[in-house]
C-alpha cells in the first residue's frame, strides 16, 4: 500500500555556477541566474510504501510522518533562501531535481516504519521533479 | 542516479469522434455526444516527463528551454487551436485522446534528443486523463 502526504513551503533561490562567466550563467540558467534571487511556493509530496498494520490499519503513523517532514524539510526551508541557508546548496544548484534529492536524503534515514517510495517536489503548478532513490 | 522532471503545457483544440467503418447509429452508440457532427473542444493539458541523470554542473535533467522550444515548434504549432480531425494523422484515425497521446509520444520519440521521454500524459478534462506509460505512479 502506498500513502502520500503533502506539505508546502515558500523559499527563494537562484541558479549560478561560479565556474562560469556572468554571460554563460545567463545563457545556461536564463532569468533564474539573477543573483538577487526569486521565489516559489513549493509543494512537497512524500510517498511511502508498506504493509498495513493489522492492529492500527495504518501503513505509517501519519503524525510521525508529518513531524518528520516538518522538522527535516519545512522548518529548514520555509521562508528561507535555499542557496544561503540550506547547507546542501552551498555548492549545489538548487534546481527542483536537486531539491527532490536533498529532501529524499533528509527524510529517508528518519523513516522507521515505512519505506520511502518517492519524493515529488512541485516548483509550480506546471513543473515538478520526482526522485525514487539511488537504486532507480 | 536517475531523476525525473515533468512539465505541463495547455492547448485548446476541437475534435469529433467518428469511425467511418461504423453505421451512423453505431457511431452514436459508441461515441455518444462526442459524435455530434459539428464537433466539440477541450482544454487539453499535456504533461511530458523526462528522465535521466542530473547534469552535475547545471543541476538539471534537461535544459527546460529546449523542451519548451520543442513543444512550441512541434506540438503547439500543430495542435494548439486546431481541429484535430483535419490533421493528416487523423484522416483515418479517430482523434480520441488515447490516439492523440500516442501521436504526441511518437513526435517526441522521433524528434526530441535532449533527454529521454519517459511518459506523455494528457488530461482531457478534470475527470479524464490518458497516459503513454505508468512510470511507477
Amino acid at each position: 500500500m502506498y500513502l502520500t502526504r503533502r506539505a508546502e513551503f515558500s523559499a527563494s533561490h537562484y541558479y549560478h555556477d561560479p565556474a562560469l562567466s556572468p554571460e554563460e550563467n545567463a545563457r545556461v540558467f536564463g532569468k533564474c541566474s539573477n543573483l538577487n534571487g526569486h521565489g516559489h511556493n513549493y509543494t512537497l509530496e512524500v510517498t511511502v510504501k508498506g504493509k498495513i498494520d493489522a492492529k492500527t490499519g495504518f501503513v505509517v503513523d501519519l503524525k510521525q510522518l508529518k513531524d518528520i517532514m516538518n522538522r527535516e524539510v519545512v522548518d529548514a526551508m520555509d521562508h528561507r533562501h535555499l542557496n544561503k541557508e540550506v547547507p546542501e546548496f552551498a555548492k549545489l544548484v538548487p534546481t527542483t531535481e536537486n531539491l527532490a534529492i536533498v529532501c529524499w536524503h533528509r527524510l529517508q534515514p528518519k523513516l522507521k516504519d515505512a519505506e520511502l517510495h518517492r519524493v515529488r517536489v512541485y516548483e509550480s503548478h506546471d513543473l515538478f521533479a520526482d526522485f525514487y532513490g539511488e537504486d532507480q | 542516479m536517475k531523476a525525473y522532471v515533468t512539465k505541463r503545457y495547455g492547448f485548446p483544440a476541437s475534435h469529433r469522434l467518428h469511425c467511418d467503418e461504423l453505421s451512423a447509429d453505431r457511431n452514436r452508440d459508441v461515441y455518444g455526444k462526442c459524435n455530434n457532427p459539428h464537433g466539440h473542444g477541450h482544454n487539453y493539458e499535456l504533461s511530458v516527463t523526462l528522465g535521466g541523470p542530473i547534469n552535475p554542473r547545471t543541476g538539471m535533467v534537461c535544459d527546460l528551454g529546449e523542451l519548451d522550444g520543442f513543444v512550441t515548434r512541434e506540438i503547439m504549432a500543430r495542435y494548439d487551436h486546431a481541429n484535430l480531425n483535419l490533421l493528416p494523422e487523423f484522416e483515418h484515425l479517430v482523434p480520441t485522446t488515447e490516439n492523440l497521446c500516442r501521436q504526441i509520444e511518437r513526435i517526441f520519440l522521433q524528434g526530441f534528443k535532449a533527454a529521454q521521454v519517459e511518459r506523455v500524459h494528457i488530461q482531457e478534462t478534470r475527470k479524464n486523463s490518458f497516459s503513454s506509460g505508468l512510470l511507477f505512479d
